[in-house]
């Protein structure tokens, strides 16, 4: 392979980082092994609901290389309480212990902690600990939770409901007083596991100079900084968080969990380095879920297929204590994106925050935007159904048009759509897919008792929270910049400082390329550092698929800070006016004269060497930018799916999958292509096979493994075609959009629509997520019943 | 009746290397080799033997290395990512396709996916898209989607 | 992810594993692949005090194949039974069905003997071994017997064996010229298992059925044979009404189980649907 050359911005780059990981070099926080290192394992409630009678510790601390045991009480006042990140203006905020100390509200709190010389101790010593509980009633399902005789979960939050969200744009009830008709649908987002195949671990570290490096992997390094400085009363410059390599976030690891807290203080108490590493199953009750939504819908139409109006109910279950940003999911996030890519004037949504005895319920792959392109997309489906109108010809009639941008979906003050070209999405799609021949070959089939369907789905995201400002309105307690240091040494090669924080994402990659164009230089000069508090200045990390817009910018606009800076340099060398000096190919040149050009090596050498350097302008030349946007850029996309289910058996097999995303200027398409591919089947996962399920009465957690939680496999996905379409964003310098969360917001929809498509000779119109064979074939049976009745 | 003892030596192969061990019967042989001998690149990803994270080769054949007792390995050849390829500074076929079709992300699973891959191809040489998909179906990963995977196995086999 | 602690021996041969198990009935698990056993172990939902390995039983290895009969050892591995030609050209079936169990990896290491002798109500091997008219040769305290398969397994996780038995081997006898066997599978996404498994036997004589046999699991809280479809089926024609009722009778054979993924009645129509399709697709 031939190196790549500049521009480098829009080439499909092959990775930078590959090699590491294809050799078995790739540094995980579980790979790490300090001397002396001490291993804590957590002791976790059996139960959903109980009060803590008495906790027994002794044999626990008897057990052979015990060096400590705790429980609740004994970090009361200690340590805590772990408090949200997000909290919506108005939010009724549970107290949340590290460790419960007189109550458990969900299976799998922590309720003890050994810790032992190896981690085969720490677990003998946690079997020791014997806890009396006197279980309560619990409740898991949010709609259930907010029954008046409903198991209450904490004092100040009556009724289990910590927040009511409204949002609202024209007239809703005069619309359906207008209406031909008003659909009602009721739909569920069911709860899923992230599953990042690197479960999380935390390793504290005392270093003798009185700091503390805490190993952990995190998607926002220095926001983990400042919780943990906060929530164990470290000085936060005395704090070093330090994020290796990790394996897969999707939002799971960005938010502050027990773990994050007990392994500093315990390395403090103890003066050594103190491990902790989650299992699979642990996992599976410790880590944040997603979704749990329940939404009421009501659409009020006209019968030539026009929305005039929409109103949403939600209901967001997020768990058993308020995580990071668990107020904002369901709310800012889902139901201000209600009405979709769709024109409807009149809108009006509630969204309540419902807590019941489950595991926290927090960000995952696109937070709050799959759950909202989910309520606008199965609604206008159930209108194309009702109707009998084309699921395409519905949406193109209702779209927001190409020349409508900026948007303010239903006249909205805070929601801009920046740019986007729907139809030119939608018409892309439809000849990739060669949608009038599936039509024509699914009418046919159907004939001989074979049912397919098609799918399709639109979406608008919204990425890189910000400015700061805005955030500040909504009560998120951080900012929307990010921070660039690019520092050139003296031989002209660069180390990009970023905030932002890979998690597989191929940030050496992309970030350089765009650093590359700008300083132009050589990629293979560049290298970047991410997730060491103690290295990168300052950040936010990586998450709601900001890294590019905003992280992307930061750096873009600190390398041109280089090239400024690096031009008065030049200019002085050159003996010439700054303004006559080009930079070109690597080269600052004085056009229209024969001045020998000076490469960026030279102008590096003399930034550090100082020997000539213009008045005023200060030695070296290693620059730092914290970029604040000013808005936030709205990727979208249409996708498609065809797909065959077997009415006797359930089974769904899906024979294609077509994705247009626009995600304005590509940096890398080959990245982006691999982010689309693994958001789709994330997508499908929650459409066709991932649900976690609670026993409603014992509230035991019942897919507590991957024997039972059912993550795709190779054999259980098809081939996806991706393909883009380039609407720059205006809101950025580098004009691009969001990408990561794309296919996991779009691939839900599109997956129930195809199965619904193709179960329509039976007559269903509704099934809720997750498509399994078992749920489709009993629907398959209610309505053969039915017709036979 | 031989008597029960508290620790077992185990001698085996790792990666061409004759090394031993003293070890207690419960430990997994996925710790042997990420503790003992410091081969970090087989990593733990689940406890139910279902994501394949921890595929190493045991006498030439792709096995889970979280699911075997390291007692149970004595006396056996075992090849893990670390000496896949015979040049260390080199990849080799397989992990160069995974390069080139972008076929990893977070990398975790990467390991344990090109050591199912080597076995996928020693038993299909000429494997399909179907055989490609069953035979990586002990491994998951969760950022690429399998489809870069695929075609990366695709360019394996196509070049035979 | 670390199991509590336990005793570890290899056993030198059966008598002293069966010696080994008759010491402890309670306490002692023998291993062999281990892909149950050590999960289990794992998520501490059993604490074995000794598990003793039986690997290096050279009895209860290795397929043997005579012009009458065959005799696989319980040691062998699904990887073994996929990759035997001689097996596989006397009994597809055998390929058929170990590429259907789990994944390469666990094929590697997971054991017929294993699958069976453990009777999980979704393992593949007892539908099959149900299917062949087995019969299972089982070593105690007292010596040796042979079961036939379709009357080993009892009860979910329940077998005949005893506490001191072990499963040795499979015994099959060849099969009549013209018998063509299938099995049909509708996996677990998430495990792999079955949810439903059926294997079905035949051989037709001037257009009538002259052997038939079916082993279900999955199904219920153990594998089963369905025998009343065989009964109804014996010295009749195929047809699309025949085998319909044949494959009702199979589902109705037994009480199926019900959990969080598929109800009873999606299992029992599953049997139906796999029978009916296995029986389409070995008369046709």
């Amino acid at each position: 392979m031939n190196a790549p050359l500049p521009p480098y911005v829009g080439q499909p780059v092959k990775r930078r980082e590959d090699f590491k990981f294809l050799t078995g070099k790739g540094r995980y926080v579980d790979d790490i092994k300090l001397p002396g290192m001490l291993y804590m394992a957590i002791a976790r409630s059996p139960h959903a609901h109980a009060i803590i009678k008495n906790v027994d510790l002794g044999p626990a601390r008897a057990s052979p290389g015990v060096r400590l045991v705790l429980a609740g009480k004994d970090l009361d006042g200690r340590i805590g309480p772990i408090v949200p990140n997000w909290i919506i203006p108005g939010s009724r905020v549970p107290f949340r212990p590290v460790i419960a100390i007189d109550r458990v509200r969900f299976v799998g709190e922590c309720v003890a902690l050994v810790v032992a010389e190896t981690l085969a101790q720490a677990y003998d010593a946690v079997d020791l600990i014997d806890v009396e509980y006197g279980v309560l009633p619990a409740v898991t399902d949010e709609t259930a939770a907010i029954r008046d005789d409903a198991p209450q979960l904490h004092e100040n939050v009556a009724g289990n409901v910590t927040t009511i969200y409204r949002v609202r744009g024209g007239d809703y009830a005069k619309a359906a007083q207008e209406a031909d008709q008003v659909i009602q649908l009721r739909i569920a987002n069911n709860r899923l596991i992230p599953t990042c195949m690197e479960t999380r671990s935390v390793i504290a570290a005392p270093d003798p100079d009185d700091t503390l490096t805490v190993y952990m992997p995190s998607q926002v390094p220095h926001m983990h900084r400042r919780w943990i400085a906060e929530t164990v009363g470290i000085p936060e410059h005395r704090l070093r968080v330090v994020a290796p390599d990790i394996g897969g976030g999707f939002g799971a690891k960005m938010h502050l969990y027990p773990e994050e807290l007990l392994c500093p203080y315990l390395a403090r108490e103890l003066g050594v380095p103190v491990k902790w590493w989650e299992s699979r199953s642990e996992s599976h009750q410790s880590t944040s879920h997603g979704r749990a939504h329940t939404e009421t819908i009501e659409v009020a139409i006209r019968n030539d297929g026009t929305i005039l109006g929409m109103k949403v109910d939600t209901l967001g279950n997020v768990g058993a204590y308020l995580s990071n940003m668990a107020t904002g999911g369901p709310t800012v996030n889902t139901v201000n994106f209600g009405t979709g890519n769709y024109k409807i004037a009149n809108y009006e949504a509630t969204s309540r925050i419902v807590v019941t005895n489950t595991v926290p319920v927090d960000a995952y792959r696109g937070y709050g935007r799959p759950e909202g392109a989910y309520i606008a997309e199965r609604a206008i489906d159930a209108v194309a159904r009702h109707l009998n109108i084309d699921q395409v010809e519905i949406r193109r009639k209702n779209f927001i048009q190409r020349t409508d941008f900026p948007y303010r979906p239903y006249g909205s003050m805070g929601t801009i759509y920046d740019t986007g070209n729907y139809d030119g999405l939608l018409e892309k799609a439809l000849a990739a897919f060669d949608y009038e021949a599936r039509c024509t070959e699914r009418e046919a089939l159907r004939r001989h008792g074979i049912y397919r369907g098609i799918g399709v789905a639109a979406y608008t995201h919204m990425c890189g929270m910000a400015p700061s400002r805005r955030l500040a309105m909504s009560g998120f307690d951080r900012g929307g910049w990010e921070s660039a240091r690019v520092a050139i040494d003296s031989s002209g090669r660069a180390t990009v400082y970023s905030g932002s924080m890979s998690q597989g994402h191929g940030h050496v990659t992309s970030l350089s390329q765009i650093a590359a164009d700008v300083l132009q230089i050589p990629i293979e000069n560049i290298d970047v550092i991410q997730g060491d508090t103690r290295q990168v200045q300052a950040g936010h990390g990586t998450f709601n698929s900001r890294s590019m817009a905003v992280g992307g910018s930061s750096l873009h606009v600190c390398s041109q800070q280089i090239v400024a800076k690096a031009k008065k340099i030049a200019a002085g060398m050159l003996e010439v006016d700054e303004k006559d000096v080009a930079y070109s190919a690597g080269q600052f040149s004085v056009p229209g004269t024969d001045i020998t050009p000076l490469s960026f090596a030279k102008v590096a050498r003399m930034a550090y060497v100082g020997h000539k350097l213009p008045d005023g302008v200060a030695p070296g030349l290693d620059e730092t930018v914290f970029y604040d946007p000013t808005g936030m850029s709205a990727p979208s996309g249409v996708h498609l799916a065809y797909v065959e289910v077997d009415p006797e058996t359930g089974i769904v097999t899906i024979l294609d999958y077509v994705a247009v995303d626009d995600v304005g200027t590509l940096i890398n398409p080959m990245l982006a292509q691999g982010q689309i591919h693994g958001g789709v089947v994330q997508g499908i996962a929650q459409a066709l096979y991932e649900e976690v399920s609670y026993d409603p009465d014992s509230g035991q957690l019942l897919t507590g493994s991957l024997l039972d939680y059912a993550v795709p496999r190779a054999e259980h996905v098809p081939n996806i075609t991706s393909l883009f379409q380039e609407t720059p964003s205006p809101t950025n310098p580098i004009g691009v959009k969001g990408i990561g969360e794309s296919g996991s917001i779009a691939a839900p929809p599109c997956m129930v629509h195809a199965v619904l498509d193709a179960l329509a000779p039976f007559g269903i119109t509704h099934l809720d997520m997750p498509l399994t064979p078992p749920r489709i074939w009993a629907a398959v049976q209610r309505a053969r019943n039915g017709a036979n009745q | 009746m031989s008597e029960v003892e508290k620790r077992h030596v185990v001698t085996l192969e790792i990666n061409g290397v004759r090394r031993n061990a003293e070890v207690e019967p419960r430990k997994l042989l996925v710790h042997l080799i990420r503790e003992d001998f410091g081969l970090t690149g087989t990593h733990v990803g689940c406890d139910t033997s279902q994501c394949g994270a921890c595929t190493v080769e045991l006498d030439g054949q792709a096995i889970k290395s979280c699911t075997v007792l390291a007692v149970m390995a004595d006396g056996a050849s075992i090849t893990t990512i670390e000496g896949v390829s015979p040049v260390a500074s080199r990849l080799d076929a397989v992990q160069t396709a995974f390069h080139e079709h972008h076929a990893l992300q977070c990398g975790f699973c990467t390991p344990g996916m090109v050591m199912s891959v080597r076995q996928l191809l020693r038993d299909h040489p000429d494997a399909n898209e179907d055989d490609i998909r069953h035979g990586i179906a002990g491994n998951i990963c969760r950022c690429t989607g399998y489809h870069n995977i695929v075609r990366a196995v695709e360019s394996l086999v196509a070049k035979d | 992810m670390i199991p509590s602690a336990f005793g570890y021996v290899r056993a030198s041969s059966l008598a002293n594993a069966i010696d080994l198990l008759r010491q402890d009935p309670e306490g002692t698990r023998l291993v062999a692949g281990g892909h149950t056993l050590i999960p289990t172990l794992k998520l501490r939902l059993a604490s074995p005090a000794l598990l003793v390995d039986i690997r290096g039983i050279a009895d209860m290895r290795g397929i043997s194949i005579d012009d009458k009969a065959i005799r696989i050892g319980a040691l062998t591995t699904h990887a073994e039974l996929l990759a035997s030609q001689q097996l596989n050209d006397v009994f597809p079936i055998f390929r058929q069905t170990a590429t259907r169990i789990a994944d390469p990896q666990v094929r590697n290491r997971g054991t017929i003997g294993g699958s069976i002798a453990n009777a999980d109500p979704a393992a593949d091997w007892p539908a099959v071994v149900i299917a062949l008219n087995a019969e299972l040769e089982i070593v105690g305290p007292t010596g040796s017997r042979r079961v036939p398969a379709k009357d080993f397994f009892v009860d979910i996780f329940t077998t005949v064996l005893e506490p001191a038995e072990v499963l040795a081997a499979i015994h099959l006898r060849r099969p009549t010229l013209g018998a063509r066997f299938i099995y049909r599978k509708i996996r677990h996404p998430a495990s792999g298992y079955a949810v439903v498994g059926v294997a079905v036997g035949l051989r037709m004589e001037d257009g009538l059925v002259a052997e038939m046999s079916i082993g279900v699991t999955g199904a219920a809280s153990h594998a089963f044979s369905g025998d009343a479809a065989t009964r109804f089926l014996m010295a009749k024609p195929l047809s699309h009404e025949s085998i319909e009722e044949a494959a009702k009778l199979v589902s109705e054979a037994t009480e199926c189980l019900s959990d969080r993924y598929a109800s009873a009645e999606y299992r029992a129509s599953l049997v139906r649907t796999e029978t009916k399709r296995a029986l389409l697709s070995l008369a046709a």
